[in-house]
């Protein structure tokens, strides 16, 4: 236990730890934890909680059932960790109803494990294999999410129980000045996307007086693929809310503002159970621990726009104007809400803070790279086996998140390129897949950390088309306000349009190469500044693809609709079958002579149904691009 | 309070400490394009993306509304990676304005030429095609006719409007949509604007214009 300087808090934090205690003594009884985050319950996870309820109160009456968030591994949902006494906890995915009433049943009631849907035990032990022999969790460091998916998020007293506010205890015992000088030691660098250190922030917002400051938890995030802060915050809105007591207390602020998505419900209501429970724990509000220092905060609900997550914009937001952003300086740390000084850090950042205050900064320096300590976390998304959270120590590459974290590519497909950071960021090429993921290799490449959205890509995916994507997503998003950006990704996204439908030309070319560089440069903001990533990484790496765009109108990838078509192979279709006739919503499909099929190319509209449907023994149907050459 | 001493474009100009490159500069009659500047305005709007100008040392162009004056800064108005920055913003916006000088009441008193003709750009969109927004004008209001098609969006006109009057006109929506707008997009004359049109005075293109 670590001591503080402050009797007052000491005592009240050894209350504190007494009454968590408690709640654990006695009889263990067999507990049920099943991930109901927004994750869980898009995979059903409702369902199973109504059957696991249903079975527990017919065969197992004394077994506890808890709700809690996401352990990260979103191919396997729904998850739940099984502990029955005298066995390891162990975790199971996907538990479907009907897993969850023999887990019941078999497993509580007759002490049968079901070992045929369990991932591993979450302990080392004799009997059962652990999910620690996984690849994915080999390699995985979990510091911001070691308690995501674990605890329940709606009771302090789980997080407590396994280390939670030790770090406030630490800080309060600390002097502010100090407890910034721990953070900067750390070499902790902010998660949102651009990577700048925490601890330097924090200095400069202490440094400008002022009675008034806030404290503001970055929590819009919007970067289509992304989703660590909503997990975060649907699994472990604790450690959050310590990060933000901690950032409080060292900038010298006694009031916060949570800042989350409007379209994250559940991460608002676990957010403000959270913080309820905190409160009556004595962690939240007045005198914290009896330590004399105050801290509250504010749930602020964001309405929908991407543009909020910048910080300018999100203060805009708060104080109930347009949310777009303005030119720095002064910073938020020098004018932020309402002309206070303002600290605003992303999720994730203020999360880790909270782990450096408790462990110390020797330790969180021994995990990453010489210029980029700590972890990442990252959602995997798009063509990859293992979809879902990880989190991993700066500095492992593309490569290992990929294939090990991730499983590789499914259907065996080669790796083509990792979109990181969203719209912000850059397509990486699997050629460079051995860089390791860290601020500055990454910025190196082309792309950005970003907030830690990854998308893998795979052979049938178009870079013209992903570059389009973005950007029309950008300029959607684009708050308007400067030429560059409202106007510039624009003509932008006519250039890319008109490329995925096979139009195009050297000069068009040269335009938009020049114009990514303008917008780049002469946005006001840092979503215009990065607006041009996607296509200027996909332009360096994936250039050739472009030209077969205009040149030849073909897609590689045979992804454009426009420059694609789909044949039928008269040698290898088959007369008994008409799988392809049924399959075609248009009515393109008919059997012609000999009772062969053919596909209509006028009243085809390139659904790819019948390309998918057709029996494997036959796969007769065929993808060409361009469209003209292919097929006879 | 010390004043700080710079140079821009050679000359030499001094300026109170905190103040802007742009203000410092038109304040001694140093020409800077600019749309979207007010100089009483507490803090720069920094839309326009004109101001571009080249600071010694620096490797990248700045926008001399939101750069407070450093001591012993050099500043070069009309470098070259300054006007290439420029001159985007400059079509960029001319490929979203309904050009027609002709029968613009605005017409030989507008920004958009006066930077043309200063910077000696042609009044085009250059690179790129015009697509102007095509949006009905508003000409419900006895005193003042507003035609989105010419806007630039500099913002000017809210400012004046939000700081000193009503507050009837404001941005509304996203991207290439974004407009000045009134609450739920009715016409001027419904709202309770009482026609002060100091939002025509502050106008610098043939947006908001005074009816005749």
């Amino acid at each position: 236990m670590k001591k503080n300087n402050n009797s007052g808090s000491q005592k009240a934090w050894e209350q504190l730890q007494k009454r968590t205690n408690r709640e654990i003594s006695g009889k263990p009884v067999p507990e049920i934890r099943l991930g109901t985050a927004t994750c869980g319950r898009a995979s059903g996870a409702l369902e199973t909680l109504a059957a696991f309820r249903e079975e527990i109160t017919r065969s197992a009456p004394a077994a506890r059932l808890l709700e809690v968030g996401c352990v990260g591994h979103c191919y396997a949902e729904p998850i739940a960790v099984v502990a029955n006494p005298g066995f390891p906890p162990i975790l199971y995915g996907p538990v479907t109803p009907g897993v969850a009433r023999r887990l019941v049943r078999d497993f509580l009631g007759e002490g049968d494990p079901c070992l045929e849907f369990a991932l591993g035990a979450v302990e080392e032990n004799e009997k059962i294999p652990s999910v620690f022999e996984l690849p994915r969790f080999r390699m995985e460091k979990k510091i911001i999410l070691e308690h995501a998916g674990w605890i329940d998020p709606a009771r302090g007293e789980e997080y407590l129980l396994r280390g939670g506010y030790r770090g406030l205890f630490r800080a309060l015992g600390m002097d502010p000045r100090d407890v910034i000088r721990e953070v900067k030691a750390a070499g902790l660098r902010g998660l949102g996307g651009a990577g700048f250190p925490a601890g330097e922030k924090w200095e400069i917002c202490r440094a400008f007086p002022g009675k008034t400051k806030y404290v503001v938890g970055n929590g819009d995030e919007g970067d289509p693929g992304a989703f660590m802060d909503r997990a975060l915050l649907e699994s472990d809105p604790f450690s959050v809310l310590e990060g933000m007591t901690i950032a409080g207390y060292a900038v010298g602020s006694h009031r916060g503002f949570l800042y989350v998505r409007a379209e994250y419900p559940l991460a608002l209501e676990r957010a403000r159970t959270a913080m309820e429970s905190l409160r009556g724990l004595g962690l939240l509000g007045k005198n914290i621990l009896n330590s004399g220092f105050d801290f509250e905060v504010e749930l602020a609900r964001g309405a929908g726009a991407f543009i909020c997550g910048e910080s300018t914009a999100l203060a805009a937001a708060l104080e109930g104007k347009r949310g777009m952003p303005r030119v720095r300086p002064p910073e938020l740390a020098e004018k932020g809400l309402w002309g206070k000084p303002t600290l605003l850090n992303n999720l994730k950042t203020l999360a880790a803070a909270a782990r450096i205050l408790d462990q110390g900064s020797p330790w969180f320096r021994s995990l990453g790279t010489s210029r980029s300590k700590g972890t990442a976390v990252f959602s995997l998304a798009g063509k990859i086996h293992n979809t879902g959270l990880i989190e991993v120590p700066l500095g492992t590459t593309l490569r290992e998140v990929v294939d090990t974290a991730g499983g590789g590519v499914p259907k065996k497909k080669a790796l083509k390129a990792v979109q990181i950071g969203g719209p912000s960021g850059g397509c990486l090429p699997a050629g460079l897949a051995d860089t390791p993921v860290d601020f500055d290799s990454l910025k190196e490449a082309g792309s950005i950390m970003g907030s830690g959205g990854m998308v893998i890509l795979d052979e049938d995916d178009c870079m013209v088309r992903t570059a389009r994507f973005f950007l029309d997503f950008i300029q959607k998003e684009s708050c308007g306000k400067c030429a560059p950006c409202r106007i510039g990704t624009y003509q932008m996204l006519k250039i890319l349009d008109g490329l995925t439908r096979g139009k195009g030309s050297d000069a068009e070319m040269k335009i938009l190469e020049e114009l990514a560089l303008e917008v780049q440069q002469g946005s006001l903001c840092g979503l215009g500044k990065t607006a041009p990533n996607p296509v200027l990484s996909t332009l360096r790496y994936f250039r050739e693809e472009y030209e077969a765009h205009y040149r030849e109108g073909r897609c590689p990838a045979r992804s454009c609709r426009d420059l694609i078509a789909f044949y039928i192979i008269p040698e290898k279709c088959s007369r008994a079958c008409e799988v392809c006739v049924g399959a075609c919503p248009v009515e393109a499909i008919a059997a012609g002579a000999k009772g062969i099929k053919v596909i209509d190319q006028e009243k085809c509209v390139k659904c790819g149904s019948c390309y998918q449907d057709c029996p494997i023994e036959f796969q007769a149907v065929i993808k060409v691009s361009p469209p003209k050459t292919g097929g006879k | 309070m010390k004043r700080i001493k710079l140079t821009i474009d050679g000359k030499k100009i001094t300026a109170r400490p905190g103040t802007m490159l742009l203000a410092a500069a038109l304040s001694r009659g140093i020409w800077i394009p600019n749309l979207c500047f007010i100089p009483e305005a507490e803090l720069p709007f920094g839309g326009c993306r004109l101001c571009w100008v080249e600071v010694e040392g620096e490797k990248d162009p700045v926008t001399a509304c939101s750069r407070p004056v450093r001591e012993g800064m050099a500043v070069r108005t009309r470098g070259q990676r300054a006007e290439r920055l420029r001159k985007s913003a400059f079509e960029l916006l001319l490929s979203r304005h309904h050009l027609d000088c002709r029968n613009c009441p605005k017409n030989k008193n507008c920004g958009l030429q006066e930077i043309a003709g200063r910077c000696g750009y042609p009044l085009k969109p250059g690179r790129f095609a015009r697509e102007i927004p095509g949006l009905p004008v508003d000409d419900s209001h006895p005193k003042i006719i507003y035609d989105p098609n010419r806007c630039v969006l500099c913002g000017k006109c809210v400012w004046v409007c939000q700081t000193k009057r009503e507050g009837v006109l404001d941005f509304s929506r996203r991207g290439l949509a974004c407009r000045i707008s009134t609450f739920a997009d009715r016409p001027l004359g419904e709202t309770r604007c009482g026609g002060c049109r100091q939002c025509v005075d502050i106008c610098p293109v043939g947006a908001l214009v005074r009816k005749k």
